[in-house]
């Protein structure tokens, strides 16, 4: 187990800024999520904490020492790629076992851990087969095997999920939580998808154009987003976000609801023009514009279907949010700012 | 319905009728050596007599001249020889090479792997009277070893920039996994990619092998004793004396040193063509 | 379930020597990796190819010991033998010619070859032996098939009515005196031209082949919603989109017809009266067979304008088609 730290990482790419001045630093046996949307550095910083690509400025720690000089297997890391990169050419047992062929351990004693670690995921009927004859799931879990076997102080996740079919990834999600959970070592895992990331996540860092913008626990990134990009990325539909006079206003669809509906005070009015109902099932959506002092800023609202309340496109409803949640935004830096009167 | 049919007889007709007219003009002249190796002289040299019909009975005589009576088999012997140590010389240069160049030195890398392929382009013509200068500065002249020396230059350009080809090919994730797993940068190469090449190392193998079988000015100008012939340059200045050609023995010789290369050539086509055209133009 | 407990898997051991860390430098051990290569190319195509520059400028022969700079003197003198002038000529008549000829018949042996048939593989191994089969064999089988009395392209002409009568009528044959494929002229370089193309057709063949199979279906499949009949197709898809990989083979092409020579020395030796004489082997004649080693080199390259054209036309493809 370590603590995994960059420090006032960058990487530049020629003119891109791929990663720009990261801070960052896990708990001990914590499961840290990056989220970001595609091409916001997220792979780079890893593959950097991996070792495999080198920073153009700053430092990356892992258990209090500085790594920068050493090359990935002096790391104590497992990474799982996108793709698995399972050795084609070899049987799955070959495949768990490479790393610990790599580290010289004996025969008989790899042959024992390559056991223990594939039954750690169900996959001890596969081991003769080759990569090529597995279906996706199944070699998502013999890269997790073989992540496994060496036993590192810390697991790096490069979107190993999003190659699995809708259903066949919830179950994984649950898997790997629960496996992480039990073996308790650091893990990093990289997606640009915000569920897995509310789901999975001890803490989330949320990051844009090379930089983190926040880090946090789940929950407290999606109450309180420390700027308008967090804000408008996490959640769907995402944050309303409409122009005041100084600051940016923001809150979330759940919370606007019609007045009547709202039952704690203090609430904040706004007059809502509908323009379009979407009924999605479990929710609606509601699609509308908001009148003065907001006038002609768009906004949408999210009921759970159990409220039957009739709404008609083309008219208009009061709306309402409660107080505390609003959140408010400097016009300039996008920044949170303290609450204020509208 | 019947339309459509007859339609497609005739377009099938021609597909065949075309792709017959091609194998004869490409394969005629390996039939034709095949008809001579067993034909007679006299039969042979006899222009009156029909020469698609054996008009007297087949004979072995010209393969037991071939092998009794003159270095054939040394020949092919000598060929082999040559073949198997510039194979072995072009894999240990153009293998790290090709993936120096597609792994390890980026920009410059590409640059350095056209350049290396125009070498290839550099004729024989051009670089066999400074290398036989060469060749005779080194006391090398009229040993093989003069040729297993040179045939290099031009099997390491087109290898490397084949193996550049099928290196490129493989996922960068593999090396990856196995850097991490374990393994140094040339660890990775050496566990995870030479393992998972050896399709197309084996492509290598055989055209480079096919590139000395071929090779001719270079064996012309460098060898002289008829013991130390290959089979390209012994068979064309042995088996024709003078004005007197053995073609009996000429077509049997031609024919056994071209067909069985052929064939397992074909095994490997398809690669050698995603290799060359990914080299080429990707 | 035996749960492994040991977590005293030694640490990596990274050996920290020099050795160790050359290993983990990719710039390093790209360079090492690179270096055998390109010194052997170096001292065996880099080195040659300027002493070739440097022989040209000189006096030498195979039997001198000593060797005077002469400068361009050799060039000089070559430029202005009509043996020279009759070469050049022909280098670029055999090029040109068979290189269109080659062209056209690939181009039709590949769409004929794209589609699936029962037998495929035996009839690519016969339409790829002349590229496989060394070619000094190869020519000489080529060599008895012309031959002067017992060719048997002539019997079939002398012999065969239904060939025969037509060519009599056309005034083209003498049944008397059949033509001497390698001893007249014209015929010469026209049987030359014939062996060259045989020889190169299967390689451009495959090259193309595998340019059409990179086509995608999609595209096929568009063209054909459209409304694009087979030739609109074949000028407007099907051309186009091979035209790179068309032009690599091409390029290869003419680097063997300005370059080789055996099919030459075998068949005819440049003869009759030098009419097959190309540059290529004029240097071979010139330089080894008659111990003139400068001129054989002056000779040789003025190949290399040449090739340094061609070299700069496939620079240019590349390049581009690296930028789509
Ligand atoms: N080797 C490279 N050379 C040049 N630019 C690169 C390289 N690798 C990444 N980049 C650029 O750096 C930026 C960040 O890339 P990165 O792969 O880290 O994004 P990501 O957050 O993982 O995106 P995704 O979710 O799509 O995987 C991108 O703009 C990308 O184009
Ligand atoms: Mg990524």
């Amino acid at each position: 187990m370590a603590i995994v730290e960059a420090r006032n990482v960058k990487k530049y790419f020629g003119e891109v800024k791929a990663v720009d001045g990261v801070d960052l630093a896990t708990r001990e046996g914590e499961f840290l999520v990056l989220l970001g949307p595609s091409g916001c550095g997220k792979t780079t910083l890893l593959r950097m904490i991996a070792g495999l690509e080198k920073p153009t400025a700053g430092e990356i720690v892992i258990g209090g020492q500085v790594v920068n000089d050493l090359p990935p297997r002096a790391r104590r890391i497992a990474m799982v790629f996108q793709s698995y990169a399972l050795y084609p050419h070899m049987t799955v047992f070959r495949n768990i076992a490479f790393p610990l062929k790599a580290q010289g351990v004996p025969k008989a004693m790899r042959k024992d851990k390559v056991l223990w670690s594939a039954s750690m995921f169900g996959i001890t009927h596969l081991l003769q087969r080759k990569p090529r004859e597995l279906s996706g799931g199944e070699r998502q879990r013999v890269a997790l095997a073989r992540a496994l076997v060496r036993e590192p102080d810390v697991f790096l996740l490069d979107e190993p999920l999003s190659n699995l079919d809708a259903k066949l990834r919830n179950a994984a999600r649950d898997e790997l939580q629960q496996f992480q959970r039990r073996i308790g070592t650091t893990t990093i895992y990289v997606t640009h998808d915000q569920i897995e990331a509310m789901g999975l996540g001890d803490r989330i860092a949320v990051m844009n154009a090379g930089k983190v913008r926040q880090l946090g626990p789940p929950q407290e990134v999606y109450d309180e987003p420390a700027d308008t990009f967090v804000a408008a990325f996490l959640g769907s539909p995402p944050m309303n976000l409409v122009e005041g006079d100084a600051v940016i206003v923001g809150f979330r669809p759940e919370q606007f609801l019609p007045a009547e509906l709202h039952t704690a005070a203090p609430l904040v009015t706004f007059t809502f023009r509908l323009t379009r109902v979407e009924n999605l099932g479990a929710d609606r959506l509601l699609y509308g514009v908001l009148e003065a002092p907001f006038s002609g800023q768009r906004a949408i609202a999210k009921l759970p279907s159990t409220v039957t309340l009739s709404l008609q496109p083309g008219e208009k409803y009061p709306f309402a949010v409660p107080q505390q949640h609003l959140k408010f935004f400097d016009r300039t830096s996008g920044l949170r700012t303290a609450p204020r009167p509208l | 319905m019947r339309r459509g049919s007859v339609r497609a007889l005739l377009g099938g007709g021609a597909h065949f009728g075309l792709l017959a007219a091609f194998v004869a003009f490409t394969a005629f002249p390996f039939y034709w050596m095949l008809v001579t190796m067993f034909k007679e002289t006299s039969d042979l040299l006899n222009p009156n007599n029909n020469p698609f019909l054996f008009n007297q009975p087949p004979t072995l005589e010209h393969l037991r001249v071939l092998f009794g009576e003159t270095l054939f088999g040394q020949w092919l012997l000598n060929t082999a020889f040559v073949g198997v140590l510039v194979v072995a010389i072009t894999l240990l240069l153009a293998v790290p090479a090709g993936y120096s160049l597609a792994r390890l030195t980026g920009r410059l890398g590409e640059q350095l792997g056209i350049a290396i392929f125009l070498t290839y382009l550099v004729p024989p013509t051009i670089l066999f009277i400074p290398l036989s200068r060469v060749v005779a500065t080194l006391g090398l002249q009229d040993s093989l070893w003069s040729l297993v020396l040179v045939y290099p230059s031009f099997t390491v350009p087109f290898c490397t920039w084949l193996l550049m080809g099928f290196f490129k090919a493989i996922p960068r994730d593999l090396e990856e996994a196995a850097m991490i797993d374990g393994y140094s940068r040339f660890g990775a190469f050496a566990k995870v990619v030479i393992p998972i090449s050896v399709a197309g190392v084996l492509t290598v193998v055989i055209f480079s092998f096919t590139l000395v079988m071929q090779e001719f000015v270079y064996a012309l100008t460098f060898i002289t004793a008829a013991r130390r012939f290959t089979v390209s340059v012994g068979v064309p200045t042995f088996l024709v004396r003078g004005d007197v050609y053995f073609w009996g023995s000429l077509m049997g010789a031609c024919f056994i040193a071209s067909v069985p290369i052929a064939v397992l050539y074909n095994f490997f086509l398809d690669r050698f063509i995603s290799g060359f055209t990914v080299g080429a133009v990707k | 379930m035996a749960v492994v407990k040991d977590t005293a898997v030694a640490a990596p051991a990274v050996r920290a020597g020099r050795l160790s860390r050359l290993l983990d430098d990719e710039t390093r051990l790209g360079r090492l990796m690179l270096a055998p290569a390109i010194l052997y190319i170096a001292l065996l195509v880099g080195l040659p190819f300027f002493l070739a520059l440097y022989f040209s400028l000189t006096d030498i022969t195979v039997g001198s010991r000593t060797l005077h700079f002469v400068g361009l003197k050799k060039f000089h003198e070559v430029i202005h033998t009509p043996t020279f002038k009759l070469a050049l000529k022909n280098t670029f008549i055999f090029a040109f010619v068979s290189q269109l000829l080659v062209l056209i018949l690939a181009k039709i042996l590949a769409l004929a070859l794209v589609k699936d048939f029962r037998g495929k593989w035996f009839v690519r191994l016969l339409i790829l032996l002349p590229w496989v089969a060394p070619i000094s064999l190869g020519s000489i089988g080529w060599l008895w098939i012309l031959d002067s009395i017992y060719s048997v392209v002539n019997w079939v002409l002398v012999h065969w009515r239904f060939v025969r009568e037509p060519l009599r009528l056309l005034g083209i044959l003498d049944p008397r005196m059949p033509p001497m494929w390698l001893g007249q002229p014209e015929l010469a370089m026209a049987s030359i031209i014939t062996v060259h193309v045989w020889r190169l057709l299967p390689l451009a063949t495959v090259i193309l082949l595998a340019g059409l199979t990179s086509i995608p279906k999609d595209i096929h499949d568009a063209a054909a919603v459209d409304g694009a009949g087979f030739w609109r197709h074949l000028f407007e898809i099907t051309i186009p989109l091979v035209a790179p990989i068309m032009i690599v083979a091409v390029l290869f092409g003419f680097i063997f017809a300005f370059t080789d020579m055996i099919v030459i020395y075998v068949l005819t030796r440049g003869g009759p009266y030098n009419s097959t004489q190309v540059l290529a082997s004029l240097a071979f004649f010139t330089g080894i067979d008659g111990g003139d080693l400068a001129e054989g080199a002056a000779i040789s390259l003025f190949l290399f304008p040449l090739l340094v054209a061609a070299a700069f036309i496939f620079l240019r493809i590349a390049r581009r088609a690296e930028v789509t």
